[in-house]
């Protein structure tokens, strides 16, 4: 696999993309959205985003899982963090997300909380099955891409009667946020770069609407330089020609169908919820919440915990960031108020917020 | 299987036991067995000192163990003050019940990293805390080592023009850790660079006495240790991402991870800063050396804001800034 991956950073083969791009711009600039966090970063670190910084403006979306999770789902964590007897087990960059009144679980667990960072849903599982005495509570942060792990974890604990554990399910839908972006009055977009790992698992079908309702011209890409360009490439081929179409550049690990399996466990373990993104607010319809069959494993079935109104961050314009209608420099507080060592806002915690990409990688 | 009681610091009988079965049987030379309260020391010139804790969770990784990274972490730091390592002390804090023939595999690791990197271990510690006030072992070593050129390497002396070097492949050491803590493990095993770099420093400075800068990239790697040079000199550093070498096997453990390897910490790795006329001299003398066969010249320093930039393989830039605190593996 690093073999054939090696083909996909040669710049020999990238490097004609750069100046195909430029020659397809013709002068005109391209303005485009990648919805997903690991692209922002991918754009950065591989210094796409410096070698055509004066034809192509990227916007960040709301597709950073980190950046979106509601801090009154924060709170959530938090007050499971504070149940006697439970090891909250996560993903480790939830760690720093700061929640009302700034708090985070680095700093729960530094006040004594039971917090394990895991790398899959399946590792806290063993845990719970390892320490009968405690509960394990999971905090079920991500799209589509981790929703199927987590929901063949829980299945697995039903089947094995494990009772302590449970899941917090926040998992979060990229289509309807994307419903929701789309149908913004003032959003000023030539195109949209969509998620590769979200997209293995849904497929291309969902994403039809952005063109055929919206006109957005839309490539599904995966992260490595060569994908990048192609996209980019591509966008500025369907802008130049004007038409909008859905365009895997992702073949190798995107089907169209997506993966039926994984869909079809989520589907068994999850039902679509309304859900609070950081920042945009409730989204129809774009949230995963167990379904009552697995109520013995619903974190918050177990605690009884309930969502509390949070008040919103004084200053802070993620909402915004995640919208793509500011770029990260042009919020008052980037790199003053809120930096990575002070985050204010979510979209500076993630190693994948935008924020956070600006103010690391960002030369100029 | 025989543990450590708490006995075995209090001072008493079961603590000379352990002295003399134990450390003197690995650790003993002519300074150590006096065994009067300090070591009587014969050091000439400028001396380098350095200290350190080692609190490594696992105790026995692949490439390594607490006891040689307790010793080569010493050691390293004294050279990077193009200094010979002459003496350590080491202190112990062992958690009670600790297994004893774990404590000997650590003692007999670290005689063998003492007698690699010509060090003598001349005076020690030992305490033993109840169970739960220590997980398993701590090791501290304070080091002494005579300098060898004059000036000595300073993070201070980065100069534009200057070229940066480092002496191998980077991120083993983290990656192995992480890998070894999560019991995780990869079609091929990536194991810790742990290694003393007295010899390696040496060989440089006797073909470049001139060095500017030497850094061992441990905590927070590479990028790290150069913002750190950048910051103390108040240049800035720019890298060509492509020199830096990094194991497939690293690269391939990092991608999955979601890990930055320029940011995990190395155990047997240097960074040195050398004026440009003395460049060609500096990696033939590093390239020499076993440690340094894969040594490479990975940038140079710039007039400028103190800070990384990093030039990509395709030829466009990034800054490469301090982590906030230490790497989280993500969500997707």
């Amino acid at each position: 696999m690093p073999q054939l991956l090696d083909a996909f950073h040669d710049p020999q083969v990238c490097r004609p993309l750069v100046a195909a791009i430029r020659d397809r711009l013709a002068g005109r600039r391209l303005r485009f959205m990648e919805v997903c966090g690991t692209h922002t970063v991918a754009l950065f670190r591989s210094g796409i985003r410096s070698l055509l910084a004066d034809v192509v403006d990227h916007l960040s979306g709301p597709g950073c899982p980190v950046c979106v999770t509601h801090e009154r789902e924060v709170a959530l964590f938090l007050d499971l963090a504070a149940q006697p007897g439970v090891i909250v087990a996560t993903f480790g960059d939830l760690m720093r997300v700061p929640g009302p009144g700034g708090r985070s679980l680095k700093a729960a667990q530094a006040e004594g909380a039971r917090v394990h960072i895991v790398y899959s849903p399946a590792e806290a599982l063993e845990i719970a099955a390892a320490n009968p005495s405690a509960h394990v509570a999971f905090l079920g942060v991500g799209f589509e891409t981790t929703a199927p792990a987590v929901a063949a974890t829980v299945q697995m604990a039903k089947a094995r009667g494990v009772g302590n554990f449970s899941v917090l399910c926040l998992h979060k839908l990229v289509p309807p946020a994307l419903a929701a972006l789309a149908a913004e009055k003032d959003l000023h977009l030539d195109a949209l770069l969509l998620p590769g790992h979200v997209s293995a698992i849904i497929g291309t079908t969902p994403y039809q609407f952005v063109a055929q309702e919206y006109g957005i011209p839309a490539v599904i890409a995966g992260f490595e330089p060569l994908d990048l360009l192609e996209a980019v490439l591509a966008m500025a081929e369907m802008t130049a020609a004007g038409k909008a179409q859905v365009e895997n550049r992702y073949r190798r690990v995107v089907a169209e169908e997506g993966n039926p399996r994984a869909l079809a466990v989520m589907d068994e373990v999850f039902e679509i919820v309304d859900a609070p993104w950081r920042g945009i607010g409730v989204i129809p319809a774009s949230g995963l919440a167990l379904r009552p069959e697995y109520a013995a494993w619903d974190a918050r079935q177990v605690f009884h915990l309930t969502e509390q109104e949070t008040p919103p961050i004084p200053g802070c314009r993620c909402g915004e960031v995640l919208k793509g209608k500011l770029t990260p420099p042009g919020c008052p507080l980037f790199g003053r108020a809120c930096t990575p060592a002070r985050p204010v806002g979510p979209c500076m915690v993630s190693t994948e917020g935008s924020c956070a990409a600006y103010f690391k990688y960002r030369v100029a | 299987m025989e543990r450590i009681l708490l006995d075995a610091g209090s001072g008493g009988k079961a603590s000379h036991r352990l002295i003399h079965d134990l450390f003197f049987r690995y650790l003993g030379n002519a300074v150590l067995q006096r065994m009067d309260d300090a070591a009587l020391l014969d050091l000439h010139g400028p001396v380098a000192m350095s200290t350190d804790g080692f609190t490594v969770s696992p105790l026995f990784f692949p490439g390594g163990d607490i006891g040689a990274l307790a010793i080569h972490g010493t050691v390293n730091d004294i050279a990077m003050l193009g200094a010979r390592p002459r003496y350590l002390t080491a202190a112990f804090v062992i958690e009670e019940g600790f297994l004893l023939a774990d404590l000997e595999r650590v003692v007999a690791s670290m005689a063998r990293a003492a007698q690699e990197a010509g060090v003598l271990i001349v005076a020690g510690d030992t305490k033993v805390v109840p169970k739960g006030a220590a997980d398993g072992l701590f090791i501290t070593t304070t080091g002494l080592g005579e300098v060898l050129v004059q000036p000595a390497p300073s993070g201070h002396r980065a100069a534009p023009g200057d070229v940066v070097f480092v002496s191998g492949p980077v991120g083993d050491h983290g990656l192995a850790i992480m890998a070894a803590r999560e019991g995780l493990s990869f079609e091929v095993p990536v194991r810790s660079d742990c290694a003393s770099l007295g010899g390696l420093v040496e060989v440089l400075l006797a073909a470049v006495p001139e060095v500017h800068v030497l850094r061992d990239p441990t905590r927070g790697g590479l990028v790290t240790t150069l913002n750190e040079i950048a910051g103390q000199s108040q240049v800035a550093i720019h890298i060509n991402e492509e020199a830096i070498p990094v194991r497939p096997e690293v690269v391939a453990g990092c991608s999955f991870l979601g890990l930055d390897p320029l940011y995990l910490a190395n155990e047997g790795k240097l960074v040195a800063v050398v004026p440009e006329v003395h460049a060609d001299a500096a990696w033939a003398a590093l390239r020499s050396h076993p440690l340094g066969v894969q040594a490479a010249r990975i940038g140079t320093v710039c007039a400028g804001p103190s800070r990384v930039v990093i030039t990509t393989p395709l030829g466009g830039q990034r800054l490469a800034d301090m982590l906030e605190g230490e790497q989280l593996p993500r969500i997707c």
